[in-house]
């Protein structure tokens, strides 16, 4: 809760700060914004896109169709009008909705195991394979002559007709 | 599931027995998780008559309300939402019974607005002139304590901090609210 | 009463199954094969006895009888006919008979195979079917029921049960809530079977791998057995998968295939681990090895396509597409941990009788390729995997919920999948059981150099982008490969029968099918590759409001809104629909529709696109608002996905490649089949009436 809190005493000091700040700087200045048509459609849904609506189950929020997300990409314009950056946004939104809005959990805590283990797992996967072909090399001297590898007749004529063929292109 | 890794090299005699516990505790512990898991969602919303953990709701003229300073008073818990069609049946029900019970000082009424954007949400307020602390619910916090399963949901705390009575879905008269309350207050 | 008559025989298919499993145990244990023999004839019984469920539930839903809770959940009197029949597979308990149904199917073609070789698996081939049957069965009669009907007793309330109340009387409201829009697509006719039927058909190899492992058969025979179902299962799997991106594609208005969604991961994950299993059955049968590791991913794979069904059907996860929350969950709960602690205890007791039968020679062998080639699916899975689950277990421990989505996936999975397509380029060239550097490079350096003069044209054409020139250097390295292989062995064999290049493409094939169609699904994948890397990398978008007359500009495309009109259509819809028209390089090219419908029964609106699909790419517009009264503006937005079709085009191919592969040949089979008698002496059982 504390974690919380701190969390959220940041955000509303910066919500103040903000709001104060433009909106005394942009009140004089509104209308030329209006004229320049800012910000476009293109630049919300470039924040939108890495956002995932709140109450849907993973959709991005630029292209979720619902009335709340038309609220909610109406806020990232809002904001932008405010002048906000990008991950002021974005932080705006996780301070609101939770850490489920961004696309990837946050990189702390627990969320840790989101990035650590696949690869983890995965050099395990590599040192298991690594330990198989290792001990090919004890064994090379071992060749396989015998073995029934090739039991497959139409194979063994096709390889050899390819041996002959590769043979004959090689002369040429 | 990882440990299907484990590839034992060939020419070992017998599978020791460590990586047979492993296994077998690997698999018990991922199915220990997916049980709990289950567990969660088939559980549903608080149940009548359980405590309710203590909250915070920071309202959006930034009066901080704790409910375990609350202690002593009823407290009703509505779970809103601006784009919600269905909470606008029951937006002038709750705020005629907070006008009923108001002087009377023994009920508080919180609104807590889900995942909502503020500009919205202080429209719907003014639109249905609603007077009772509302707030946005910060990181869906207090929504994951009752866990809701969408809005509207109202949910009615007695005296003791205890759930009292909950209603899924919008009221559909005044009189549904104040029985609610009522009951609460007399117990 | 057609509700009692597909009630109860559900409920007599569920006592046969469970018949033939006591049947098949007692046969086992005793030795008495007309036991056996009792038990197949009882699971043989479950097909009919389910077809007939089947058509009771989809008379009840073409005849709109709405009593029926099911029929009122998932039809209404709007919906065309052929959404009214597929709405079988549209709702939980009617997605479970039908999975139950196709499960019946699979476990009667594969007792009616003969048996004379392989008696000593067929008792345990019966109990894992039927095990698997009966589970599903005890679901749908005691959660899931589809015939429970609403009914009014004589107190006033009303109540939803199977058999009339005392005093009760049937209510039959006016229409059903209908489908759930997303569902409502000629995808629904094909989509949801084929994913289905992939599904239920990996039961087999399952069974079959299991039989081995009790019985303690060290031999491959169980690989070869289910080789083609393995194959048929992965086919549909496969096609269940394309068509669910196509699907995605086309009706969820988000410009892209495929979202790295929970339930999509699910039936992925088994597909990973299946062509996985795929590959490494060759190694097996080539050369004795891996044979601890087939075993594991057999299991792992059946594993997993109950998990994934677990996962959308239980609400542990949340996701567009999953299943209301439902009763089923404790008891499939339950049926996992069972089976999934049996069949690691039977991994475990015959691990050492798996041991492998020979010994890898060579580090460029087609076997440690094909190693290298599981190590990657593996990695993807464990990817795949743990990113689905995590959200799950970020809520349990720290109350938060998360969201893992495509960034996550994208760049972890993109270079694994760059290795994949790098490998298909390389293994089939090196031998099984030796390969250098030298015989490999004498048959690489062709396509390799065909590929680099790709990646310099690419470079020079100011492709920039690092991830797609990789990936279309390595993907067309793979094309090459897998021509000059064909072309190889045309080659070979023209010069050495004189057939004509087209007679000895054909005969190549049809006299080494599986490898050939191997190659055609590799073939395939690169055309996939390429679709997704056109779009992943190359995708562009842009977003306006404009008034009529006015246009929006794209990769050189201009579409210009023409106008917009609003009306109802007699199905249920209310139908927003913009015209607006197409030009390239002020060439006119059509128009294009955009709608968005929003359906009143389930109050829920649709965004349809309007495409406009060529092989380079497809301008993909979407409606995403519109003034309500006059016509005086709306917002598009345009997306431009380049080689997108080359996805599709893959599938196609990735189908004909998996039918040159499985198609049956009856007599190689049994040549094949290593001699039974011997064993028969010496095994346990001697199933001999």
């Amino acid at each position: 809760m504390n974690y919380k809190n701190k969390i959220f005493i940041t955000q509303k000091i910066t919500l103040a700060f903000f709001v104060t700040i433009f909106l005394l700087l942009l009140l004089p200045f509104n209308n030329v914004i209006a004229q320049n048509d800012f910000p476009t459609d293109d630049q919300v849904n470039a924040i939108a896109k890495e956002l995932y609506c709140p109450v849907c189950e993973n959709i991005p929020l630029d292209v979720c169709p619902t009335q709340a997300c038309a609220q909610w990409r109406a806020l990232i314009k809002e904001k932008l009008i405010a002048g906000w950056s990008k991950d002021e946004i974005k932080q705006y939104f996780v301070d609101q909705y939770g850490d489920r809005v961004l696309a990837q959990p946050p990189a702390r805590g627990l969320n840790w195991l989101v990035y650590i283990l696949p690869p983890v797992v995965f050099v395990g996967g590599i040192v298991v394979v690594y330990l198989n072909l290792k001990k090919i090399k004890k064994s090379s001297e071992k060749v396989i002559k015998n073995s029934d590898i090739n039991n497959d007749k139409y194979l063994k004529e096709m390889e050899e007709a390819l041996n002959i063929l590769n043979k004959n292109e090689d002369l040429s | 599931m990882e440990n299907s890794h484990t590839e034992e090299p060939q020419y070992q005699k017998k599978l020791p027995r460590w990586v047979i516990i492993i296994a077998f505790a690997v698999l018990l512990g991922f199915l220990a998780l997916m049980g709990w898991g289950l567990r969660n969602t088939q559980q549903g919303p608080v149940q009548v008559g359980q405590k309710v953990p203590p909250f915070e709701l920071t309202t959006f003229d930034g009066t901080k309300i704790k409910t375990d300073e609350l202690i002593g008073k009823v407290i009703v818990v509505n779970f809103w939402a601006s784009w919600c069609k269905p909470c606008e049946q029951e937006a002038a029900e709750l705020e005629e019974a907070w006008r009923f019970y108001q002087d009377s000082g023994e009920v508080v009424f919180l609104g807590v607005d889900y995942v909502d954007t503020e500009t919205e949400a202080l429209k719907y307020l003014e639109k249905f002139e609603i007077t009772y602390p509302n707030g946005p619910d910060l990181r869906t916090a207090i929504s994951q304590i009752f866990r809701i399963s969408g809005v509207p949901e109202t949910y009615i705390m007695d005296k003791n901090g205890k759930l009292a009575s909950r209603k899924i879905g919008p009221f559909v008269s005044i009189s549904e609210i104040t029985s609610m309350i009522d009951s609460a207050l007399n117990q | 009463m057609l509700p009692n008559l597909g009630y109860g025989s559900l409920v007599i298919t569920l006592l046969v199954s469970i018949y033939a499993i006591v049947a098949a145990v007692i046969g086992e244990r005793k030795n008495l094969y007309k036991y056996v023999e009792s038990a197949r004839l009882a699971l043989l019984l479950t097909f009919p006895l389910l077809t007939l469920t089947v058509i009771s539930i989809v008379i009840l839903l073409i005849n709109q009888n709405y009593e029926v809770q099911y029929v009122y959940n998932v039809t209404s009197s709007t919906m065309p006919l052929y959404l009214k029949v597929t709405a079988l597979w549209g709702g939980q308990a009617g997605s479970l008979v039908f999975w139950a149904w196709l499960m019946s199917a699979f476990a009667t073609a594969v007792t009616l195979r003969k048996w004379d070789r392989d008696l000593d698996f067929l008792p345990w081939v019966i109990i894992v079917s039927s095990v698997t049957l009966a589970f599903f069965l005890i679901m749908i009669v005691a959660f899931e029921n589809p015939f429970v009907r609403f009914w009014s007793l004589p107190s006033g309330g009303e109540l939803v049960a199977m058999f009339a109340p005392a005093g009760s009387q049937l209510i039959h409201p006016f229409d059903g809530r209908g489908l759930n829009p997303l569902l409502r697509h000629p995808g629904m006719i094909i989509h949801p079977p084929m994913l289905y039927l992939g599904f239920v058909s990996f039961v087999i190899p399952y069974a079959f791998g299991m039989a081995a492992l009790i019985t303690g058969r060290k031999d491959d025979r169980w690989i070869r057995l289910t080789r083609r179902w393995t194959l048929v299962a992965w086919m549909f799997l496969s096609i269940g998968l394309i068509l669910g991106s196509r699907w995605a594609y086309d009706v969820l208005g988000w410009g892209g295939y495929w979202a790295w969604d929970p339930v999509e991961n699910a039936a992925f994950m088994p597909w990973l681990s299946g062509t996985a299993f795929l590959h490494s059955v060759m190694i097996q049968e080539k050369r004795g090895l891996f044979k601890r590791w087939n075993m594991i991913l057999v299991i792992l794979t059946y594993s997993l396509v109950i998990f994934g069904t677990f996962l959308t059907r239980s609400g542990v996860l949340s996701s567009v597409h999953a299943f209301a929350q439902s009763a089923i969950g404790p008891m499939f709960f339950v049926f996992i941990g069972v089976s999934f602690i049996i069949s690691l205890a039977f991994l475990i007791k015959r691990w050492d009788d798996l041991r492998s039968e020979g010994v890898m020679t060579s580090l460029l062998s087609r076997e440690s390729l094909f190693l290298i080639n599981n190590l990657l699916f593996i990695g993807i899975l464990v990817v795949v995997f743990w990113g689905t689950v995590y959200p799950l277990i970020s809520e349990l421990f720290t109350g938060q919920k998360v969201t893992v989505g495509p960034p996550f996936y994208n760049s972890t999975t993109g270079p694994l999948f760059a290795g994949l397509l790098l490998l298909m380029g390389i293994a089939p060239l090196s031998a099984w059981g030796h390969s250098t550097w030298k015989t490999l490079g004498k048959a690489l350096w062709i396509p390799a150099i065909g590929s680099l003069i790709l990646l310099v044209v690419l470079f020079v054409s100011g492709i920039r982008s690092i991830g797609a020139l990789i990936g279309l250097t390595v993907a067309s390295l793979a094309a090459f490969v897998t021509i000059y292989e064909f072309w190889r062995g045309m080659k070979a064999r023209h010069k050495r029968s004189g057939e004509n290049y087209l007679v000895a493409l054909w005969k190549l094939t049809a006299r080494n099918r599986r490898r050939y169609g191997g190659y055609v699904i590799h073939l395939s994948v690169v055309f996939m590759a390429i679709g997704i890397i056109g779009i992943e990398f190359f995708q562009t978008e842009t977003q306006g409001r404009i008034a009529p007359g006015e246009s929006l500009s794209l990769a050189g495309y201009t579409v210009t809104f023409k106008n917009l009109a609003e009306f109802d259509v007699a199905d249920g819809r209310n139908v927003a629909r913009a015209v607006l028209s197409v030009s390239k390089n002020g060439k006119d090219l059509g128009e294009l529709y955009p709608r968005r419908d929003f359906y009143y029964d389930s109050q829920q609106p649709m965004t349809i696109a309007g495409v406009r699909s060529t092989v380079e790419d497809d301008l993909y517009v979407i409606l995403v608002n519109w003034e309500q009264i006059s016509s005086r503006g709306a917002t598009f937005k345009v997306f431009h996905n380049p080689l997108i079709n080359w996805l599709w085009y893959g599938g196609i191919l990735l189908v004909v490649g998996s039918f040159i592969a499985a198609w049956p040949d009856p007599e190689k089979e049994i040549e094949l089949a290593p001699s039974r008698i011997m064993k028969k002496e010496t095994g346990k059982l001697v199933l001999r009436p």
